[in-house]
Parts: C-alpha cells; sequence; structure tokens
C-alpha cells in the first residue's frame, strides 16, 4: 500500500501502531461482526491504515483485493478507514479526537445492554492535544465504564515534530489516573507486553500507554517528522522491506 | 400520540423548550425504551429534571460538553439505541458543528438533537447565547432533517416524529413558559410537510417556529388593509416541502426567528433561482451584524419581527 499509493500514506504511524494492531487483534475477541457481544476495536487515529488494514486482512475481514485497491479511485479504503461493519471496521477515523467520545457511548451500551464484552479504542498521541478527548476521559471514568479500554500510541511525533516541543503532553500516566482511569505504561512494540496489558481487568476504565517509535522499523523514516504523510520510491520501499525482514528475523 | 387539548394547554403554559418537550418524552417513555436522553447540564432548563427521576437508567449527563455529548449519542446509536441529544441550540449547532456533520451526516447515525432556547430567547444573556445561525449550520449536514416547531405541541409532535423518522433529525426550540399557541387541538404532523394555515391570494408568507403566530398576526392585519395573505407553517426547513408553496402571488415572503440569509429565506431563495419566472422574494429576519441586546419582545420588534414590523415591509415591498 504504501509503494503503490501515488497519493503517499501515513507511514510514521503506520509503523508505530503495528504491532499494537497485532496485538489487539490476537486478543480481542471477535469472531464474527454480526455477533453482538463481539468486542469492539474502534481507531480513533484513522491515519494508522497501514497497520489496520494489514490486521483487518489478516484477521480475514478484507480480501488481497481490498489491500490492492488502496488509494486507487472508487475504492472504499483510502486514507482513512471509513465504517463498513462487513469489513471490521467500527468506526471512521480521520478527525482526530472523536474516537474516545465515540467510544464511551459504545461502552455504555455495551453495559446496558448487559454484554460482557470489551470496547478497545485506539488514539494516537498528538491527537490527545484535542479539548474533546478530555471530555470524554472524563466522562467515561463518572459512567464507570470499566469495559473501556484506551490505548495510546505513544509515538512523540505529531506533524510540526515532537508532542514536547509543539504542545507538551508530559506524563500521559499521571494525566489518565488523574482522570480516573487505571493507567498503565508498555514498550509498544513488545506483542508480550501489548498483549499482557490488553488483558487487563479493573473496576475503572483502563489506560495503556504504548511508547513506540514512529515509522518503526524503516531506519531512514524512524523520529523523522516528515514521515507522517509521505510518499516511497520502490527503491526506498525495498530498502525498508529488507530492515524490517532483518529486524523481526522474517525470511 | 394522542394529544388531549387539556394536555395542549398545559404545554403551551410550560413553553416548548421549557417543559413540553419533557412531557412529550414522558409519554413516549410510556411506549419504548429503546432510547436515551442525553444532556449537557441542561437537564433543568430543559423540562428533563421528571424524566430524569422516573428513568435514571435512561438519562445521561455528560455536563457542559456538547462535542462529547453528540460523540457519545454516536456510540450509543451505532449501537442501535437511539439517543436524544439535548442542548442549547447555539453551542450544540456551533461548538459540536463537526461531531454533528461527522456522525449524523457522514456516519448518517440517526441522532435526534434537540436545541433549546433558540433564536433571541435567551434574551439579556446576549449574542453568545442568541442561536440565528443554527438553521444555516444543520442545513449543511449531509441528510439531517431540520424542523423548527411554531408552538409547543407542534415540538411534541416534532420530538414523536423524529423518533420513528429513518434519518437524523435537528430540532430547534425556543422560548420560556407560556408560548402563544398556533394549534388549539391536534392535527397530523409529518417531517418534511409543510401546513398551510391560511388561504390569500395577493401574499404567500413561509413562516417557521416562532415566526408562525406572527405571521398569523400579520396577515390579519394586511386583511385589514385590503391584502390578502397566505400562510404556511414551513415547520421542516430540510428536506423543504417546496411543493407547498403557492408561486402565483404577487409577493413571496419568508419569516424566521434567525439570520434573514442560510435559514428558511435562504433555502427558499436557492429553490426559487432555479425557476424561470416567480414572484418577488421578501426575506423577514435579522440582517448581518451583532443584534443589540434588549428584551425578547423588543429585539423582534426593532428588527421588524413583530406582526406589524411584518406587516409594513409586506406593503412596502407591494407598492
Amino acid at each position: 500500500m504504501a509503494v503503490t499509493s501515488s497519493f503517499g500514506s501515513h507511514i510514521g504511524g503506520g509503523f508505530s501502531a503495528m504491532e499494537i494492531l497485532a496485538a489487539l487483534y490476537s486478543v480481542a475477541n471477535i469472531r464474527s461482526m454480526e455477533d453482538n457481544a463481539r468486542d469492539r476495536v474502534i481507531i480513533s487515529k484513522g491515519h494508522c491504515v497501514l497497520a489496520y488494514y494489514t490486521a483487518l486482512w489478516k484477521k480475514g475481514f478484507l480480501a488481497e483485493e481490498d489491500l490492492e485497491s488502496f488509494e486507487k479511485d472508487g475504492t472504499s479504503f483510502y486514507g482513512h478507514a471509513a465504517r463498513n461493519l462487513s469489513k471490521g471496521i467500527e468506526f471512521s477515523g480521520g478527525s482526530l479526537g472523536l474516537g474516545i467520545s465515540f467510544a464511551t457511548g459504545v461502552a455504555r451500551a455495551c453495559k446496558d445492554k448487559g454484554l460482557d464484552n470489551r470496547v478497545f479504542v485506539l488514539a494516537g498521541d498528538g491527537e490527545l492535544d484535542e479539548g474533546m478527548v478530555w471530555e470524554s476521559l472524563m466522562s467515561a471514568s463518572n459512567m464507570k465504564l470499566n469495559n473501556l479500554t484506551v490505548i495510546v500510541d505513544r509515538n512523540n511525533y505529531q506533524v510540526d515534530g515532537l508532542t514536547e516541543d509543539v504542545m507538551a503532553l508530559s506524563s500521559l500516566e499521571d494525566k489518565f489516573t488523574s482522570f480516573g482511569f487505571d493507567a498503565v505504561t508498555v514498550d509498544g512494540h513488545s506483542l508480550s507486553e501489548l498483549t499482557e496489558a490488553f488483558g487487563r481487568k479493573s473496576d475503572k476504565p483502563v489506560a495503556i500507554i504504548a511508547n513506540t517509535v514512529k515509522a518503526h522499523g524503516i531506519s531512514f523514516l524512524e523520529n523523522n517528522k516528515l514521515s507522517h504523510h509521505c510518499l516511497l520510491t520502490r527503491k526506498k520501499y525495498e530498502q525498508a522491506v529488507k530492515e524490517i525482514k532483518a529486524e523481526y528475523g522474517l525470511e | 400520540m394522542d394529544w388531549s387539548k387539556f394536555n395542549i394547554k398545559l404545554m403551551s403554559m410550560a413553553g416548548q423548550g421549557g417543559s413540553a418537550f419533557g412531557m412529550a418524552l414522558m409519554e413516549i417513555a410510556q411506549s419504548r425504551s429503546d432510547f436515551r436522553v442525553l444532556s449537557a447540564d441542561m437537564s433543568t432548563p430543559a423540562g428533563l429534571d421528571k424524566f430524569k427521576a422516573t428513568y435514571p437508567e435512561r438519562f445521561i449527563n455528560v455536563g457542559i460538553a456538547e462535542q462529547n455529548l453528540i460523540g457519545t449519542a454516536a456510540g450509543l446509536a451505532s449501537e442501535g439505541i437511539r439517543p436524544i441529544c439535548v442542548a442549547q441550540s447555539c453551542f450544540l449547532s456551533m461548538r459540536s458543528f463537526e461531531q454533528i456533520r461527522q456522525y449524523a451526516g457522514y456516519m448518517n447515525f440517526p441522532l435526534i438533537i434537540v436545541g433549546i432556547a433558540s433564536g433571541l430567547s435567551l434574551q439579556y444573556f446576549g449574542n453568545t447565547h442568541f442561536a440565528v445561525e443554527d438553521l444555516a449550520l444543520m442545513r449543511m449536514v449531509p441528510s439531517l432533517a431540520v424542523v423548527s416547531p411554531c408552538d409547543s405541541l407542534e415540538a411534541a409532535k416534532a420530538l414523536d416524529a423524529a423518533m420513528s423518522y429513518d434519518g437524523p433529525v435537528y430540532i430547534r426550540l425556543f422560548g420560556g413558559p407560556g408560548v402563544p399557541s398556533v394549534y388549539g387541538q391536534d392535527y397530523d404532523f409529518s417531517i418534511g410537510r409543510a401546513i398551510r394555515l391560511r388561504e390569500g391570494n395577493d401574499v404567500e408568507i413561509l413562516a417557521t417556529g416562532s415566526m408562525v403566530k406572527t405571521a398569523m398576526g400579520a396577515a390579519q392585519l394586511l386583511e385589514s388593509n385590503g391584502v390578502q395573505a397566505s400562510v404556511v407553517n414551513m415547520h421542516t426547513i430540510k428536506p423543504l416541502d417546496t411543493g407547498a408553496i403557492n408561486l402565483e402571488r404577487k409577493i413571496l415572503v419568508t419569516m424566521e426567528e434567525h439570520r434573514n440569509f442560510g435559514g428558511l429565506g435562504g433555502a427558499v431563495s436557492e429553490f426559487l433561482g432555479g425557476m424561470a419566472k416567480h414572484p418577488p422574494l421578501l426575506r423577514i429576519g435579522f440582517g448581518d451584524g451583532n443584534i443589540k441586546v434588549g428584551s425578547y419582545a423588543c429585539m423582534l420588534q426593532e428588527a421588524g419581527l413583530s406582526a406589524e414590523g411584518v406587516a409594513e415591509a409586506i406593503l412596502g415591498k407591494l407598492k
């Protein structure tokens, strides 16, 4: 997808969230999208589609031709995923800061329906600048939504640079804790740490701050603000694939 | 749902957004439970306290947070629970405009969005609290029906209709207690179908919300001046019932407690723009610029939104 799109893609925020989505889809209980008791996975950071579409494809929700249609005319699969239950997509992402609020409504509805499921929402760290996020965090603990897990892809970057330079977030664990969450920080590239954290049960809503590296695994884009949305030439793509294969010990 | 004369009188005394709406909710709650009422710290002003006390499990207060109000409502709607979101019209339509576009428009969830205290209802609170742009904003949201009821009974009927409407609905309520009734008895109401209240061959007055009653007064004044005016209750701004507009008149007039562009006047202008021939249109409402604060009656009069002011403007246009 990153190389076939001529428009470019959100490489940085896709690759920072790769393990998060892999672990999330291994933990989340989604046998079928028609199962009302399924866990809900809501992607607030809608631009992580390189990881998200890949996870949905691995889970069998997306077909190979869906991936191949990425950012082609007439496609349903573009830079921000759009709600499409038959394809496993619960939420139309894109506008930052919206997803957690939506997830609180979903979590409340699931509780009201007497379901014993869980609602996961993945947010980026940059989008936490949005005021509405904090409205919804207050509301989540006020409604005692212990079926809700907020995951933050803490890759430390937003469009203009480091979050701590643009709008300092400082300790997210402290912030979430003070908003009534059971908050924990993990290595966002460790599948075992992520998997354990996603299984966390609490009497409060849970927040998982996953420390990640923007454009993780691609040396020439890692921790580079230009990786936020960029084009990959065929040559650069081949180099990236080589590096990722080496890092993960793939053939 | 049937409304007795007793209830109609009671609701009129209570006012549209003050309590008629709460009374209607109590009625609706008796026959269905597949909905939630969400409020942004507006339970008491919107007359919802009785509902909240009777059905605490169906009521969610998100605090003074209109954006999260709509976001939470959308989450509920995605799970098949119909949300009724209540806040002041000005903040609901402006602070959470993007959320409304996202969830009612883009994701097409059937939200029922109820704005209370629209227009100049909040009087001495001043321009921060006036909602005179909400119709324009809400009209821009794809597939969102925009309804502006003319009295307390119509507010109740609009809510009832919205509960079974196939799509999201914005309902604009106005005023405090003591809203003058347009309708003394129950009648047929459906979203998107305008209601002709009076027939007259010279002038076609299309009025919405609080201005319907004023239009009836203006029509009477015109009659004493030998001018025959029709009055149509355009309670739905979108979809606009263009088929209800009679173009065989000397002039057309729109009346709204809103800016005279972007709302009903704007919608009618857009419709007329596509016609090869049509009578001239007089758009009555607030112009551009801030509104000089005063009592409700004084501000309406200053803007020419009294029966006398409207009649005078129409007579001037007919000359």
